[in-house]
């Protein structure tokens, strides 16, 4: 079974993003980049399929600028076989990069995808969905536990009431939640392994697709600071103070 | 962000060794603080993620890198506010193993330098005695060869590793009469041969989960073939690796920098004073600019010096200069840190508290500042 896992170039986790001045977008000038945890979570899923013998290849695939292909590379140090970089300057919105993956799974024809639920740069949560749709394959978002069974994949969710399980039929796709796994620390000789592994480069136009954005982005603002708190001297003042001040409860 | 001195695979390395230390290291330090050294288990995972084999050859298991990579390492490490830790590991992978890398047989090697890379057995250097420090020429301990086995006596002194290493790097006098530096040999001393003991593991101002001991040497009788590279030339053999050790120590100083840098900004941007944040204040703007322009201004040479060594000239300038001014620094930028903190920044609780001690010994260990400048004026 062959395994696709897109995995996408993010601000670290660790940079304290800012809003350009002009509030065009975030500031990325000399920020820090890595791979969307979401995204190493989906490829430690492949790869411990591919351990226990359940994939037999596992391929990394990065919609996105040159840059990216350090995360396909870190992908390849963990344990996915090969990679692909879809080549595009334009924004990557979630559709522009569903419609590309679909041209990815059309010429790999991977029985199953894993995706990280969402990205931390853009939380727009819709990329798999879409991605499901386009290419009419069975979906299990935010997957906090993956079985492959035969020729179905059984997925559990982590949903608002508690937790749901999906019986998927292959080929399907699965994006992956926070609980899904640990992923491991790719070995410095893994590292250099992953040098030497394949990395085949597309453009949208090889893939069949026309890259055209749909959505403009009006502004880009830091959230309020948050003000000094206020001591309450009862119980009584607080409930006044939240239904008639903070107007949150009625 | 780009660096020009670095590639691709030091990037991802760099965010590995990141994840790491946040999930291995950070929610563990303080304990290992206390109890004065950093437990065996941490350092095997780090041999499976090939961070003890970085520089090492492949065929015993390393990854062949140049010192670029360990300057990623110690930067990393160094983020983890746990000095002690930090040391603990770069001891082992750029301070003494690579005394057995250098100068040590194939023999040598295959015996010794699988389990150095996995973990399983720690490095430590024994140059410094209670006589002498910055001039290792001074050392008194002494190694003779009687029949088909050397005999050492004598003692050292401030031995990282020392108390729970494995495999000790011992430099001693093979020719008292030799003038200054020409009579040194290093030998491969293991831990439990005969009139080999662990005297004290030292109390410490910092570094405190890096175990730090006082070793005595009565009639150790060692093989022969525990010689490491040639006899009277250790001096040389110390020498030629003081160059990566000074560089990862700058590596560790300076980020410990940036590390104390970001820790008090962020205090101060929360810390409301005189109806607005300490961060509306002046002084403290000025300070903290000056604080992050030294520090990022000795990173670059970091990195630089560092891709410097790669290209196969001598560096010795270059590398005192870093090694005296990036030490330096750090404990500048470290007092004003503190300062900022106010009395918080007193408590043991918080980090700033530990960067600051640690940071004390940083332009005395490897190479003191004076002795560093001094290497760079005999340049001018
Ligand atoms: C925590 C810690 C860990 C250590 N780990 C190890 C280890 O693993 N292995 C090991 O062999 N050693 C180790 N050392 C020893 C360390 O390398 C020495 O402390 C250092 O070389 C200085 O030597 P010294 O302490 O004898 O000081 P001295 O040589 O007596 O010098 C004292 C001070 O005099 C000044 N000075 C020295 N020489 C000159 C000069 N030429 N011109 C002007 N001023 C000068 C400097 O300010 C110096 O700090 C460690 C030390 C510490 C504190």
């Amino acid at each position: 079974m062959k395994v696709l896992v897109a995995v996408k170039r993010v601000v670290d986790y660790n940079v304290k993003v800012r809003a350009k001045a002009d509030g065009s977008d975030v500031d990325l000038n000399n920020v820090k980049m890595a791979i969307n945890p979401f995204c190493e979570i989906a490829v430690e899923e492949a790869v411990r399929l591919k351990e226990a013998g359940v994939a037999t290849e596992v391929i990394a695939v990065s919609v996105g600028e040159k840059s990216c292909q350090e995360q396909i590379r870190t992908a390849m140090a963990l344990g996915a076989d090969r990679g692909i970089q879809v080549e595009t300057d334009a924004g990557v919105e979630p559709l522009v990069v569903a419609k590309l993956l679909k041209g990815v799974v059309d010429k790999e024809q991977p029985q199953l995808v894993i995706l990280g639920k969402q990205s931390i740069d853009g939380d727009n949560n819709q990329t798999g969905q879409m991605l499901g749709a386009l290419a009419n394959m069975a979906q299990g978002t935010f997957a906090s536990e993956v079985v492959v069974d035969g020729d179905k994949v059984n997925v559990t969710r982590e949903v608002d009431g508690g937790l749901q399980t999906v019986s998927l039929n292959l080929p399907a796709i699965v994006t992956t939640d926070l609980r899904l796994n640990e992923p491991r620390y790719a070995s410095l000789p893994n590292i250099m392994k992953a040098k030497k592994k394949q990395l085949d480069v597309y453009s949208p136009a090889d893939l069949g697709v026309e890259v055209t954005s749909h959505l403009t982005q009006v502004k880009v603002e830091p959230p309020a600071e948050r003000k000094a708190g206020v001591k309450v001297a009862d119980v009584d003042e607080l409930i006044d103070k939240l239904k008639n001040e903070a107007k949150v409860i009625s | 962000m780009s660096d020009p001195y670095f590639e691709e695979e030091h990037n991802i390395l760099r965010d590995q060794i990141k994840r790491f230390v946040a999930r291995e290291i950070v929610p563990y330090g303080e304990a290992w603080e206390e109890q004065g050294y950093v437990p065996r288990e941490l350092l095997k995972k780090m041999g499976e993620m090939g961070l003890f084999g970085l520089m090492h050859e492949e065929k015993y298991g390393g990854s062949g890198m140049d010192i670029r990579a360990a300057t990623v390492l110690a930067e990393e490490l160094a983020q983890s506010t746990f000095g002690g830790v930090t040391v603990t590991a770069l001891v082992h992978t750029n301070m003494a193993s690579p005394h057995l890398a250098l100068a040590g047989s194939a023999t040598q090697k295959e015996k010794y330098l699988p389990g150095i890379v996995e973990g399983s057995k720690i490095t430590a250097v024994c140059v410094t005695e209670p006589g002498a420090g910055s001039d290792v020429a001074g050392i008194r301990t002494r190694a003779v060869l009687d029949g088909n086995e050397w005999v050492i006596n004598g003692s050292k002194i401030f031995i990282t590793n020392g108390v729970y290493g494995d495999i000790y790097f011992v430099a001693a006098k093979t020719d008292p009469d030799a003038k200054g530096s020409r009579g040194i040999s290093i030998f491969i001393v293991e831990k439990g041969t005969p009139g080999f003991t662990v005297g004290r593991s030292l109390k410490k101002h910092g570094w405190k989960s890096s175990d730090t001991a006082e070793l005595f040497f009565e009639n150790v009788r060692i093989p022969a073939e525990n010689l490491l590279g040639e006899v009277n030339k250790g001096f040389y053999s110390i020498m030629k690796n003081f160059q990566h050790e000074r560089i990862v120590l700058s590596a560790m100083a300076v980020s410990e920098a940036q590390k104390a840098i970001d820790i008090t900004v962020e205090n101060v941007k929360n810390r409301k004073a005189f109806d607005g944040t300490l961060w509306d204040k002046g002084v403290i703007r000025e300070k903290m600019a000056r604080a992050q322009s030294k520090v990022s201004i000795a990173r670059n040479f970091v990195h630089y010096v560092s891709w410097l060594d790669t290209q196969g000239g001598d560096c010795i300038k270059e590398v005192s200069m870093l090694k005296a001014y990036a030490c330096d620094i750090a404990n500048e930028v470290m007092y004003d840190c503190m300062q900022f903190h106010g009395g918080m920044g007193f408590m043991s609780e918080s980090p700033i508290e530990r960067l600051y001690r640690d940071s004390r010994v940083l332009p005395v260990g490897g190479g003191a500042t004076e002795v560093m400048y001094e290497e760079v004026a005999k340049r001018m």
